[in-house]
C-alpha cells in the first residue's frame, strides 16, 4: 500500500518543524530516511501514523487522504513502547485482542511471532526482564503480528550493539521479502541516522534537511541486488560508492544542524 | 546477629519496664504492669472474648479499604482522564484532603450510629484519598509513547482505559497499599475509641473509663500485633500484583 507526503508542513507553535515535505513510497518498498538528529525524523513518522495532523498539506495512504490515525500502519517507536504490566507474549497478543481475537488465538498468534523474531522461549518475561535487544524483538513480533500493509519504524535498531543490530536488519529483510501478509509485501518507511544501515536495507533512501523546516533535498534509488546480507553488502564497492555519494549531501546537513546546536 | 541484639534489645526494654515498675519508679497506675498486662492478654485469648472484638475491628478495616480503594480508583480515573472536571472540583478536593478527618468521626457516628457503619466511613474517608491521588499521578504518568503504541495496535477508548491506564494507576495503588490498609486500620480504631460498643478500640476506651491501665496496654499490643499480621499480608500481596515491576533492590544490585 503507498504512502504518500502532498507538501506537509507542520508547525508547533511558532517553530516550523516539517517545511512542505513531499516523497512517497510505493506499494512493497523499503524506504529509508536519513537526516541529522533532531531535524523531524520522528515528526515525520508521527505525521504518518496519524498521531498528528498536518498545518497543511495532507498525508495520503492507499491514495485515500489520511484523517485522524493510521489503522493502515504498524508503527515501531523509537522509545520503550512496551506495556510494562504485559509479558512479551501479552504485549505480543494485544493487537489481536484489541481487535476482538480470543485469547486463546492471540496468544497462539503471538507465540508464532515470538517463535519468528528469535524469543521463542522468552514468552513469559516482563519488558524489565528482557534485555533492549530482546525488547526491540518484541516490539516488532507486536506490529507484525497484525501484519498492517504499511510499517514505520524509527531507529529500531540504533540502541544495539553492532551485531545484534546485523542480526536483526537480517531478520528484518527476511521477514520482510518472504512476507505472504494480506496484502502482499510491506511497505517500509524506515528512520535512521546510520548511513550504512539505510543503504544495506533500503530500496531508495531519502535524504532530510537540517531543521527548521525540515524537507527532503535528494533521493537515490539502491540498486543493489536482492537478497542481500546486510554485513557482506558492505563490503562491496558498489556500495561504497553509493554511500560517499549519499554522504557528500547528507555532510552539509549534519555540519549544518551541528553549527545551529553549537550556536544555540 | 542482628537477630541477637533484637531480642537482647526486647528483653532490656521489658526488664526495664518491669523492674521500673515493681520498684515502683514507674508508676503501675500509668503504666501499667508488664506481667499484668500479659495475664491479661492471656485471658482474652484463652476465653475466646478477644475474637469478637478483633474479627469486628478487622471487618471495619477491610471494609474500608475495599470501598475506599474502589472508589478512589474510579474517581482518580474519571478525573485524571477528564481534565476539566479535575480543573473545576481541584480546591474542593484539596480542601477535603486538607481537612483533618478524624474529626469526622463523631459526625459519622450520629449519622451512621455507632455499629461498623461509622466506622467504615471513616476508614474510607482516609483511604480514599491516598488512592485517588495515586491514581491521578499514575494517569498523568502513563508515558506517552505506550500510549500511542497502544492507540497504533488499535485500542478504542474503552480499550486504553482498561488495558492502559487503569494497570498503569493500579501499579501506583499497589505500591501505596501499606499505606491505605495502614490507614483504613486507624480509621476503624480510632472511631471505635470515639464511640462504639464492640472492637478492640471499644475495649480500650472501656478500660480507660475504669483506670484500668493495664487492660489498655493489653489492647495497644493486640492492635500492634494485628498491624504487622496485616503488613505481612500486604507484602505478600505486593509481591504477587507487582511481578512486572522490577524491584529497587534488584536494580541496586545489577
Ligand atoms: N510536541 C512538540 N512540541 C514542540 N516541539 C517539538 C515537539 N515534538 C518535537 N518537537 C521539535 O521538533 C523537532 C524535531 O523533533 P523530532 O523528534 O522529530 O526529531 P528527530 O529527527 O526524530 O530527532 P532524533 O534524531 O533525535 O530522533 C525538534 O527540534 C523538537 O524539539
Ligand atoms: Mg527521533
Amino acid at each position: 500500500m503507498s504512502l504518500t507526503f502532498d507538501t506537509v508542513t507542520l508547525r508547533f507553535g511558532a517553530a516550523e518543524v516539517v517545511g512542505g515535505a513531499s516523497f512517497s513510497v510505493a506499494p512493497g518498498e523499503f524506504v529509508s530516511i536519513v537526516g541529522p538528529t533532531g531535524c523531524g525524523k520522528s515528526t515525520l513518522l508521527n505525521l504518518a501514523a496519524g498521531l498528528i495532523a498536518p498545518s497543511s498539506g495532507q498525508v495520503l495512504v492507499g491514495g485515500q487522504p489520511l484523517t485522524g490515525l493510521n489503522r493502515r500502519a504498524g508503527y515501531l517507536f523509537q522509545g520503550e513502547s512496551l506495556m510494562p504490566w504485559r509479558t512479551a507474549r501479552d504485549n505480543v497478543a494485544a493487537g489481536p485482542e484489541f481487535a476482538g481475537a480470543s485469547r486463546a488465538a492471540a496468544a497462539a498468534a503471538a507465540q508464532t511471532w515470538l517463535a519468528r523474531v528469535g524469543l521463542a522461549g522468552h514468552g513469559e518475561k516482563y519488558p524489565h526482564q528482557m534485555s533492549g535487544g530482546m525488547r526491540k524483538r518484541t516490539q516488532l513480533a507486536q506490529t507484525l503480528v497484525l501484519d498492517p500493509p504499511i510499517l514505520l519504524m524509527d531507529e529500531p535498531f540504533s540502541a544495539l550493539d553492532v551485531q545484534t543490530r546485523q542480526l536483526m536488519e537480517n531478520e528484518l529483510l527476511a521477514i520482510w521479502q518472504a512476507d505472504m501478509g494480506r496484502s502482499g509485501r510491506k511497505s517500509v518507511l524506515f528512520i535512521t541516522h546510520d548511513l550504512e544501515e539505510a543503504i544495506s536495507l533500503s530500496d531508495r533512501v531519502i535524504v532530510l534537511s537540517a531543521g527548521p523546516a525540515t524537507r527532503p533535498i535528494a533521493e537515490f534509488a539502491i540498486d543493489l541486488p536482492r537478497p542481500r546480507d546486510v554485513a557482506e553488502i558492505r563490503l562491496t564497492p558498489a556500495f561504497r560508492a553509493m554511500e560517499e555519494r549519499i554522504w557528500a549531501v547528507l555532510r552539509d546537513e549534519v555540519l549544518k544542524a551541528y553549527r545551529a546546536g553549537a550556536a544555540a | 546477629m542482628i537477630g541477637v541484639w533484637r531480642t537482647g534489645l526486647a528483653v532490656v526494654l521489658l526488664g526495664l519496664w518491669y523492674a521500673g515498675t515493681e520498684t515502683a519508679v514507674l508508676s503501675p497506675l500509668f503504666f501499667g504492669h508488664p506481667l499484668k498486662i500479659f495475664a491479661v492478654i492471656g485471658e482474652w485469648f484463652a476465653s475466646g472474648d478477644i475474637w469478637r472484638h478483633l474479627a469486628i475491628t478487622i471487618t471495619e478495616t477491610l471494609l474500608a479499604f475495599a470501598s475506599g480503594t474502589i472508589s478512589g480508583v474510579v474517581a482518580g480515573l474519571w478525573l485524571g482522564l477528564s481534565p476539566r472536571t479535575q480543573a473545576v472540583l481541584d480546591p474542593f478536593i484539596k480542601a477535603a484532603n486538607a481537612m483533618p478527618r478524624v474529626i469526622l468521626a463523631p459526625i459519622f457516628a450520629m449519622w451512621f450510629g455507632l455499629g461498623i457503619a461509622s466506622k467504615v466511613a471513616l476508614g474510607f474517608t482516609l483511604v480514599f484519598f491516598i488512592v485517588f491521588f495515586n491514581v491521578l499521578q499514575g494517569v498523568r504518568e502513563v508515558p506517552p509513547v505506550v500510549l500511542n503504541a497502544a492507540r497504533m495496535l488499535g485500542a478504542s477508548p474503552r480499550q486504553l482505559v482498561r488495558q492502559v491506564y487503569l494497570p498503569a494507576a493500579l501499579s501506583w495503588v499497589f505500591s501505596s497499599l501499606h499505606v491505605s490498609v495502614g490507614m483504613a486500620f486507624v480509621g476503624a480504631v480510632v472511631a471505635e475509641y470515639l464511640g462504639s460498643y464492640a472492637g478492640v478500640g471499644y475495649l480500650i476506651l472501656q478500660a480507660e473509663g475504669m483506670f484500668d491501665v493495664d487492660t489498655v496496654f493489653a489492647g495497644i499490643i493486640v492492635l500492634t500485633g494485628c498491624a504487622l499480621v496485616l503488613d505481612g499480608a500486604v507484602s505478600l500481596a505486593e509481591t504477587r500484583l507487582l511481578v512486572w515491576q522490577p524491584r529497587a533492590d534488584a536494580a541496586r544490585e545489577s
